[in-house]
């Protein structure tokens, strides 16, 4: 078991055991950028046979998708806002950067006189965290979930015995137990593509560089270039998410720039590692049980008398 | 672009890092809007007056590039004295026939040009619609494609006011004729507010000259439209007159339909045009190959040599067979005898003159306007084969299709045998795509096809074969066309699939001793050479397939000229001597890219010139030369028979000289630019599955507009039965404003039924601000906004948007327009009859009705 519960964790793949590994890869998914084609969310589920998840209309905008699940492992949100009254949400929480909702932004969706007010139209892929402290991993009974030597988290469904436990455990909501089939599935940043140095499938597919791929170090970098350039374009509501490590769960390997609260897209906005206290919840199990031994070994003794 | 062409959106998200401005005008706000600086949402099919609104900006505040737009383009020719403007006849051009709803466009021509015999000679009859079609031989094809790619003939040298004072010059006719386009008819018309039009006017026109250029794509938003070849020409106006034509970063990008629209152009599959734009020949005018080529062969330009592009055809048709005694065959090439285009076809099969149909690669029950017609006339053939990847709409109309619903069709009595042919996809089959920037990349085969299915190249091959087997030792004239064909294509896999590069190397041609040719210019008029395609010529040049070629762009210039081959001369932007100035240096630094190198006496830069290679910037041609030798110094426009870009077009075009703004056939409202409320030249379709709504309608006060979504793929074959894409947009649902909702009492999730006179379809309602409510003075339009992916068959089905469309046609191209008027209400549609029913209740209160048969 890994040694380390939560906080910052520079070596996340040697934490866990590995020796001589390789640096820490991950997604930066920048959805500036982000047109909503789902190219990515098509190239996952043809890659790693992830079947068909229903077929019904949602009325969520374009996202018919809805959630990351056992079967969609990769989740494109779709948000529709009006702009020009507020142009972004304020849910009156702690964030980066000055709160919303002062001058229209300019350029799409602009409020004009001929019209109602403008829109605008937020898309954003969601994926797996692989976070560097992963619940789902700490709480698997028979070792099915693991830490890879690239720091990633996978699930390996020949081992998985459908137990569930690390479902509730997920702060994001993403790993989930396959209807019909009662395995736990999730991203597995393509581990068998990336061990032979490809580009896992759905940043392959991305057009437009949406979805980056590579060193977690090098993309934490990039993305705050990306960020400084977009806060000079006068972008204020542009974020990073998941980019720090010390959040709640010690930084996520798959990272996001956002353009708005992490509410907006479905996001929790502080996760926690769901085991961060297991450690001293054992150590006062364990102080708990000692007691109870005493209490015991104290009977007897007592009864001797 | 981004909604329809994602992949090809990259390259505009790679221009916004390095600081491009992006401008998205569209009536939606689309996945490409979310990324543009700039979104300008304006009713649909007002494009000209949009367009023709940044024209009247340009010329009115001087912002043209005056340099380029007098020594390149036709702006300073001089236009005969009995032309008219539509300022002048209240909205029509002289030459108006009522009576024929036909353009005379004699009176077009610039100053004394002589009546051209050859364009007499190519425009004797007069464009008809489908419905004059059972007098074939009086009629004409399409004329502006029956020109060919060098465009039609005139006067080579037109007299010429290179101050741009005369009165008559086209520079001065464009001022007055855009003169009404200001931004306040712009508004009234387009629904878009000056302020916003202002903004796209001042972008465009900083970010165009010496320094910069600015690039246009589209795609069917502006093709798809009763006035569809007059707005690409409007936008073509512009990009002149900025001067972004010919150089790096500028230009007209039409970004087509499936992966190899443009190569099925380039090597057509349609009615009225040979491979290479060379023009079909007509069965009255062009008896024999000398009646053909003499049009063509005296003028100037490169499609001067359009003699040697035929014959090389011929001989790469008939090989041996063809010889100078016998015309080189000329006389085995099929003729016209009238309009043959999609929905001619479909009437003559609603008619009976038509009993046979192959549909391959296409789903006209689902992708094709007025769906009742296409079934009508599918349900009336005698055969019909359809070759699909999957079982498409098409090949079952005639049990599941929306007439056996409604009773109008039983199918006991539809005699049409159907043979459905499993296809082949692409990763099954080896060959070329051609994209959009005339770019051929090679495609390898990567897996056999799985069962029956087989490429369309064995296809055509083994139809040809057992034809020809048929035929064999027959001694009827008729026969000899097929058995004189060279068709010995080699075969090669478990398949004996026909060598897809044995191919290729016969389009790109060889010459009297059999070796790969390199260059069109090559080509001979003796029948020495054989060229399947001539502007393919080249592809295959060092016998190597060209095609195949994937040097990275890293390992290569910016231009990137190992990628793939472009067409004509792997040459990557058309017209490229206008890159340079008059006296062959570059425009400006930042913009250098072919210029005139006095030392080596040619001109040299990042890509091929397109251009003579050695004429100098200053030479003047000998007076009465023709072909490429009549090309000047300065005149980049090598395929225009004058070398200059038209601003003008004195003839070629059936409705007008200029663009000028028509509504669309139908419409909610009044035409506020002109008299004429529609094209006049327009085609009508006169069948009785085909009624107009009536313009300003009160039962029908919407404008709907059909579209694609990202996750399907045109009429759905290739989608809508795949699990993945399926699920992303599982159900045909109908896009509408907050304010239409309210309007019509439209929940959000729930169902609403379409209705125009042709049929009512439902979908379910998504109620967003996304689709903008427009103000046009006083009054409010609204938009229906229809994706048109869906139909009865695969995973997730639907009413196709089709079924609503109705026909009318643009005169020089025969397409129709994508946007029409309906109505909108909530709930479900009737089943069965009861749908025929609500129909025929709209019909009657709008007095909508089919076009009048003599109306053609």
């Amino acid at each position: 078991m890994s040694s380390s519960l939560s906080g910052p964790l520079h070596d996340v793949a040697g934490d866990a055991g590995h020796e001589d590994h390789p640096p820490r890869m991950g997604f930066f998914t920048d959805t500036s950028v982000c047109i909503g084609c789902k190219a990515c969310e098509v190239a996952c589920k043809e890659w790693n046979l992830v079947p068909e998840d229903g077929l019904s209309l949602s009325g969520m905008s374009y996202d018919n998708t809805q959630a990351l699940g056992a079967s969609t492992w990769r989740h494109v949100a779709f948000v529709e806002q009006p702009t020009g009254r507020a142009s972004r949400t304020d849910l009156g929480m702690p964030g980066i950067g000055p709160p919303g909702g002062a001058e229209p932004p300019a350029g799409p969706g602009q409020e004009t006189d001929s019209g109602e007010g403008g829109v605008r139209w937020l898309m954003s892929s969601d994926v797996c965290k692989h976070c560097t402290h992963a619940a789902c991993l700490d709480v698997c009974p028979t070792g099915s979930l693991f830490r890879t030597e690239f720091g990633t988290v996978v699930v390996q469904e020949d081992i998985c015995n459908g137990c569930g436990y690390c479902v509730p455990a997920c702060p994001y909501g993403v790993i989930d137990i396959r209807p019909g089939d009662g395995r736990a599935f999730k991203c597995t940043l393509c581990y068998d593509r990336i061990g032979e140095g490809m580009t896992p499938a759905c940043a392959q597919a991305c057009p437009t560089e949406s979805i980056q791929y590579g060193e977690l170090d090098e993309l934490r970098e990039r993305a705050g270039r990306r960020l400084g350039e977009l806060q000079e374009q006068g972008v204020d509501g542009a974020r990073l998410y998941g980019a720090d490590p010390d959040d709640g769960v010690g930084g996520d390997g798959a990272f996001f720039l956002l353009l708005d609260e992490p509410e907006v897209y479905g996001l929790p906005p502080d996760p926690v590692v769901t085991t961060r206290d297991l450690g001293s919840m054992w150590r006062h199990v364990g102080a708990a049980a000692l007691g109870l031994v005493g209490v015991g070994v104290a009977s007897f003794i007592g009864r001797r008398r | 672009m981004a909604e329809c062409h994602p992949v090809g959106f990259q390259w505009v998200m790679e221009a916004k890092r390095k600081g491009a401005t992006i401008i998205h005008v569209d009536p939606r706000f689309t996945r490409t809007s979310v990324v543009a600086d700039l979104h300008v949402p304006l009713r649909a099919g007002t494009d000209i007056a949009f367009l023709g609104g940044l024209v009247h900006h340009v010329l009115e505040n001087d912002l043209d590039f005056r340099e380029y737009v007098v020594h390149y383009t036709n702006a300073a020719a001089i236009v005969g004295e009995d032309f008219r403007d539509t300022e002048d006849l209240d909205g029509l051009f002289s030459g108006y026939d009522p009576e024929k709803q036909q353009y005379d466009p004699t009176s077009w021509q610039y100053e004394n040009a002589p009546q051209s015999p050859a364009a007499g000679e190519r425009d004797p009859g007069q464009p008809a619609g489908p419905a004059a079609s059972q007098e074939p031989e009086e009629h004409e094809s399409a004329r502006s494609e029956q020109t060919g790619s060098g465009g039609p003939t005139v006067q080579a040298k037109p007299e010429r006011d290179e101050t741009l004072q005369h009165p008559r010059c086209v520079f001065q006719i464009l001022k007055r004729h855009f003169a009404r386009y200001t931004p306040q008819l712009v508004a009234e018309v387009c629904g878009v507010p000056e302020e916003d039009f202002l903004r796209v006017a001042k972008a465009l026109t900083e970010n165009s000259g010496r320094e910069r250029t600015s690039a246009f794509c589209y795609a069917v938003g502006w093709t798809h439209h009763s006035t569809g070849v007059q707005i690409i020409r409007t936008a073509s106006i512009l990009q002149t007159l900025l001067g972004n034509i010919g150089r790096p970063g500028g230009g007209i990008l039409a970004l087509r339909g499936h992966a190899s629209i443009q190569g099925s152009t380039d090597i057509p599959t349609l009615f009225n045009i040979l491979p290479g734009y060379i023009p079909m020949p007509h069965a009255a005018q062009h008896r024999s190959l000398e009646e053909f080529v003499a049009e063509d062969a005296g003028s100037t330009g490169f499609w001067g040599n359009m003699d040697a592009y035929t014959v090389s055809l011929l001989k790469a048709w008939w090989g041996d067979s063809a010889t100078a005694d016998n015309e080189f065959r000329f006389d085995y090439l099929p003729r016209l005898t009238g309009h043959h285009g999609t929905y001619d076809t479909v009437v003559n099969q609603i008619e009976g003159r038509s009993p046979g149909y192959l549909v391959v690669g296409e789903n006209p029950a689902v992708g094709s306007a007025n769906g009742k017609m296409q079934r009508l006339g599918l349900a009336n053939l005698e055969w019909l084969v359809v070759r699909d990847l999957t079982m498409i709409e098409t090949a079952t109309f005639w049990k599941d299709g929306p007439e056996i619903e409604s009773g109008e069709l039983r199918t006991e009595d539809i005699g049409t045998e159907v043979f459905f042919l499993p296809a082949a996809s692409h990763v099954e089959k080896k060959g070329s795509f051609t994209n959009t920037q005339r770019m051929l990349q090679w495609r390898h085969q990567a897996v056999q096809p799985p069962g029956d299915a087989r490429s369309d190249l064995q296809f055509y091959f083994e139809l040809g074969r057992r034809i020809r087997a048929k035929l064999a030792g027959s001694t009827d004239e008729m026969d000899r066309p097929l058995l004189d064909l060279t068709w010995d294509y080699p075969t090669e896999g478990p398949l004996d699939e026909p060598d897809a590069e044995a191919v290729l190397r016969e389009i790109n041609g060889w010459d009297d001793s059999g070796d790969a040719l390199s260059s069109y210019t090559q080509l001979a008029t003796d029948g020495s050479t054989a060229c399947g395609c001539w502007i393919y010529c080249g592809v295959y040049a060092d016998e190597t397939n060209q095609a195949a070629r994937r040097t990275p762009h890293w390992e290569q210039s910016l231009v990137a000229p190992e990628w793939g081959w472009v067409w004509p001369a792997n040459r990557r932007i058309l017209y490229n001597r206008a890159s340079a100035d008059p006296d062959g240096k570059p425009w400006s630094e930042r913009k250098k890219y072919v210029w005139w190198d006095a030392e080596q006496e040619k001109w040299v830069g990042e890509d091929v010139p397109d251009f003579v290679a050695d004429r100098a910037p200053d030479h003047v041609p000998e007076e009465g030369a023709t072909g490429p030798d009549a090309l000047g110094g300065r005149d980049p426009f090598i395929m225009q028979t004058d070398g200059k870009a038209w601003l003008y077009v004195p003839t070629g075009l059936a409705d007008g000289p200029l663009p000028t703004f028509y509504e669309p056939v139908e419409s909610p409202v009044r035409n506020a630019a002109h008299r004429p409320q529609r094209n006049p030249a327009l085609e009508d379709v006169a069948e009785p599955a085909n009624p107009i709504n009536p313009t300003e309608s009160r039962v029908f006060p919407y404008v709907f507009t059909s579209y694609r979504l990202t996750e399907h793929h045109t009429a759905g074959g290739m989608s809508r039965t795949l699990p993945y894409l399926s699920e992303l947009q599982p159900e045909m649902f109908v896009e509408v404003s907050p304010r239409l909702a309210e309007e019509r009492g439209l929940e959000h999730a729930g169902w609403a039924t379409i209705v125009t006179s042709r049929s009512a379809i439902e979908a379910r309602v998504m109620v967003t601000a996304r689709m903008r409510s427009l103000r046009l003075g006083e009054q409010w339009v609204e938009h229906v906004g229809l994706p048109y992916h869906w139909g009865a068959n695969g995973l997730v089905t639907g009413d196709s948007v089709n079924d609503l469309v109705g026909i009318a046609l643009d005169p020089n191209v025969h397409i129709q327009d994508k946007v029409g008027t309906c109505d909108i209400r909530p709930g479900r549609r009737p089943r069965g009859p009861a749908l025929l029913d609500l129909v025929e209740d709209y019909r009657r209160r709008s007095g909508a009705h089919p076009a009048e048969e003599d109306d053609a």
